[in-house]
Parts: structure tokens; C-alpha cells; sequence
């Protein structure tokens, strides 16, 4: 069973998101670590890249694929995770701890129309 | 489309051993039990056990075998002892690949052909198209067959000792038929991982006794995907990626196999023609900077212009590198030649290198 934290919210895309003030901190889940097994390479944004909820920001790449990583918010990137660039892996040691970019989200609503922690349970028991 | 996937014999071991499946080839295959690292890192440095009964065997038999497999066989079989094995490949007219596959040589009136899962079908068609005239028997006897790769250096002690079959005399690409439980059991020294390990050949019930020993021994099953990590890293082809129908053998690298001094063989003019003017494109190793991994379909390029696309392209798991294999136009596969794969939105600079990013470990 993977682990889901209470106080984030989740995309059906398996990118969770915590937002403090106007900053969201994005990453991927532990369901999707798990899914995606030894993680290889975080291609990430860079520090001023605008993102868009719902279209792809980055990729993860596991041995044998690449899986696109989803913004779940819309604004600007002030900072990615530089310690995966040299140690991609750390997503599968803790999802959670090793967020991948932080946005500073235009539109804070956006994130009412993402799931709570129970309903994204729901979705990986499916 | 799924429900008409075809099971190995060792299809139930798989799903009880918790493997992820998927298909391939039209079979529904083990793609990885533990992890693709672990499974990599066992075959490299121990050994592993892979269910490779999808793949096909054909046995074309009958007075004219040598002389018809000579016809559609690049490689040259002549002369060849008894129970000695050719690699190489089928060709069409215009030297575009049918297949490649192994070439056992039983005797001069007998060859066991091993072809790739996913060419069955079409790779029998061409084969008994091509026997007309001949005097011999073509029969795909790949639904009798199950297959078990054991590869490592521990191979040879695994067999030794955990399956009781005495390989220790055979020489690397040969075969030995042995008579085991009644039945006939082939075992040869091959395999497709760039280490030393066999490859047996016998029926349903003799592979899945096969397996649950290796199990019960602890060997590791391993998946297509530690399969594919590990053919790539000591540059071995796979067909549909760095082969295929529009690739010949010439723009794959592979020449070393294509015997153009035979007197004749199907594809023999297009090829012989392809290596005396040169060809245009071939498959040639790029190493990147940085860890961003190079896959199948990605463009090559230098500057503005796409100058090729890669084949197949991992982290290596044994060097860490990102490398791949690529189709390159010429002049830029010479070693060296700076170039740029483009992966997703970025560009990633590289150089082209040697198509081996692993040294083989065979026991020769």
C-alpha cells in the first residue's frame, strides 16, 4: 500500500501539490514512484518557466520509460529540486520529501478542483 | 486484442511470482518480477533465468537443407561440424530484413532455425515460399517447443549442478541434444545478454520442471525488460528496432555476418551493391552528456537538420551513461561527430561512439 499524505492535494495525474500563501510545492506521489520503479532522470522546468494546470511540465524517466509530469496549478516557477539532477532516485526513497518544482500559482482556486486525500486513495485502489 | 495474446508454457509461474505483464510479440510476456536494475545486475554478475518460449524454432530437413538454408541465409553454414550455430539474417531481394535468427546445424540434411516471436508468422510464410524447388521439409515446430535463457557467469555451475545437464564441454554457439526423461532436450551456448549462459530448448512439461528448479534454487527470473537493457549495452540488435523490413544488415553494422563471397543467396545483389557504393545511413553508437535518456523514435540532429533517430536508448544500468543506438545519415556516423538528440523540448549534445557501451563476457 502506498503511503498518501492527509494535508495535500492529489491530480488523477499522480502529481500531489501543498501550497503555502501563494507558493505551490508540486511532486509526484508514492503510488507513482512505486508504479514508475528506479527513477533515472527528472527532466524539470526551469526557474521562470510559466506552467499551466493540466499540461505536461517535465517528464520522469524510469528505466524503460518516460512518463510526462502534469502541472496541477498555473503560474510561474521560482525554484525546482537541483539535487535531482544529480540523484533522481531520491523520488523513490520519499515522494513525498523530494518535491520536484515550486510555482507561484496565479489562480489559487484552481486547487479546489483538484482531489482530496480520500478521493485519491480511491483512485489508485482502482 | 489482449484476449488473443498467446501463453507461454510458463505463463502461471509469472502471474504467481507476481510479474508484471505485457505484451510482446503476440505473447503475454513477464516484462519484470523484482526490478529491471536487480534482474540486470543478477544476469552481469551471477545469474538469471529468462522465459524466451515465445521465441520460434523451424526445422527444415531433407537432402537439399544445406543447400536451401545456404539460399536464404546470409551467413555461410558451409563446412560448418555438426552442432555448430550461425547467427545472421534472412533477406528480402532489395537486402531489407526479414528476420535475424540463430542457425543450428543438426547435420548436413538438418537445421534447427531459432526466429523472433513477433515474425513467426511472416518468417514461416517467406521460408515455405522460398522452399518451393528445394528438396526438404520446412516445419515451424515453435508451438511444441518452451524455451529457458540461463545467463551469467554462473550459468554454466547452474546447469551443472541445479538441472544435472553436463554443458561444460560445449563451446560457445554450439548445440548438444541430450535424452533426457524419455524426452530430447537441445541446450546451446548462446544467449542474448552479452554474458556467458546456454539456452534450452525442450518440451512444455520439461521447461516448467526446468524453471521450478531454478526456482526452487534461488536463481532470479528475470523479464523482457532487463532483456532489453542488457542485449543494448553490448550492441546487439533488435529486430523492429536497429532492423527491419526498409534496414538491411549493411546499414545496421552488422556486414561481419553478411557473406558476399557465397555464391548466391536471396538479397546477395542488393547488398553486394550496398557495400561496394556505400550506404547512406547506419546504425552507430551516441554517448550524451548528462543523464537524460535517448529513446526509440527521438531525432538526432546537427544544428537545424535531423540527421538521424535513435533505435534504442537507455541509462545504462551497468555504466550509468546515457547512451543509445541510432540511425545516422552519413557523414555524420563517424566516431566523434558532435550531434544533438532532442528529448521532449530540450536538446541534449552527445557524440557518436562504438555501438558497445559494455564489454561481452563470453566464454569462448
Amino acid at each position: 500500500m502506498s503511503k498518501i499524505l492527509d494535508d495535500l492535494r492529489y491530480a488523477d495525474s499522480h502529481e500531489w501539490v501543498k501550497l503555502e500563501g501563494d507558493i505551490a510545492t508540486v511532486g509526484i506521489t508514492d503510488y507513482a514512484q512505486h508504479a514508475l520503479g528506479s527513477i533515472v532522470y527528472v527532466d524539470m522546468p526551469e526557474v521562470g518557466d510559466e506552467v499551466t494546470a493540466g499540461e505536461e511540465f517535465g517528464a520522469v524517466e524510469s528505466v524503460k520509460a518516460a512518463s510526462d509530469l502534469i502541472s496541477p496549478v498555473s503560474g510561474e516557477v521560482v525554484e525546482i529540486n537541483e539535487a535531482l539532477e544529480d540523484s533522481p532516485e531520491l523520488v523513490n526513497e520519499d515522494a513525498f520529501a523530494n518535491w520536484i518544482m515550486k510555482v507561484k500559482v496565479s489562480d489559487a482556486s484552481e486547487l479546489d478542483s483538484l482531489l482530496d486525500a480520500a478521493a485519491y486513495a480511491k483512485i489508485c485502489e482502482e | 486484442m489482449e484476449e488473443n495474446l498467446i501463453k507461454t508454457c510458463l505463463h502461471d509461474r509469472h502471474v504467481a511470482q507476481g510479474a508484471l505483464m505485457s505484451p510482446f510479440g503476440g505473447f503475454d510476456m513477464p516484462i519484470q518480477y523484482k526490478g529491471i536494475t536487480e534482474e540486470h545486475n543478477a544476469v552481469r554478475h551471477e545469474v538469471g533465468v529468462f522465459d524466451v518460449s515465445h521465441m520460434g524454432e523451424v526445422r527444415v530437413k531433407g537432402p537439399e537443407a544445406y543447400k536451401f538454408v545456404s539460399h536464404i541465409f546470409v551467413n555461410d553454414v558451409t563446412g560448418a561440424p555438426d552442432g555448430q550455430i550461425f547467427y545472421g539474417m534472412m533477406c528480402y531481394e532489395n537486402g531489407g530484413t526479414v528476420d535475424d535468427l540463430l542457425v543450428y546445424k543438426v547435420n548436413d540434411e538438418e537445421y534447427f532455425l531459432v526466429i523472433n516471436a513477433a515474425n513467426i508468422d511472416k518468417d514461416v510464410a517467406w521460408i515455405k515460399q522460398h522452399a518451393e524447388g528445394f528438396d526438404c521439409t520446412v516445419e515451424d515446430e515453435s508451438p511444441k517447443y518452451g524455451e529457458v535463457a540461463v545467463q551469467g557467469p554462473k550459468a554454466e555451475e547452474t546447469l551443472e549442478k541445479v538441472l544435472g545437464i553436463a554443458c561444460k564441454d560445449i563451446p560457445f554457439y554450439n548445440f548438444k541434444t541430450f535424452e533426457i526423461d524419455g524426452e530430447e532436450v537441445i541446450v546451446s551456448r548462446t544467449g542474448y545478454t552479452g554474458e556467458d549462459g546456454f539456452e534450452i530448448y525442450g518440451s512444455h512439461d520439461y521447461t516448467r520442471k526446468v524453471w521450478d528448479k531454478l526456482m526452487e534454487a534461488g536463481v532470479q527470473p528475470c523479464g523482457l525488460g532487463c532483456r532489453d537493457t542488457l542485449r543494448f549495452e553490448v550492441g546487439l540488435p533488435l529486430y523492429g528496432d536497429e532492423l527491419a523490413a526498409d534496414i538491411t544488415p549493411i546499414e545496421a553494422s552488422l556486414s561481419m555476418f553478411v557473406k558476399l563471397d557465397k555464391p548466391e543467396f536471396i538479397g546477395k545483389e542488393a547488398l553486394a551493391k550496398q557495400k561496394a557504393e556505400g550506404v547512406t545511413r547506419r546504425i552507430v553508437g551516441i554517448e550524451l552528456e548528462g543523464s537524460a535518456v535517448p529513446r526509440h523514435g527521438y531525432p538526432v540532429m546537427v544544428g537545424d537538420e535531423q540527421v538521424g533517430e535513435i533505435t534504442t536508448g537507455y541509462k545504462s544500468i551497468s555504466t550509468g551513461k546515457s547512451v543509445a543506438m541510432a540511425m545516422v545519415n552519413k557523414p555524420y556516423d563517424k566516431l566523434g561527430t558532435e550531434v544533438e538528440v532532442q528529448i521532449r523540448k530540450k536538446r541534449f549534445p552527445g557524440k557518436v561512439v562504438k555501438k558497445r557501451f559494455y564489454d561481452k563476457n563470453y566464454k569462448k
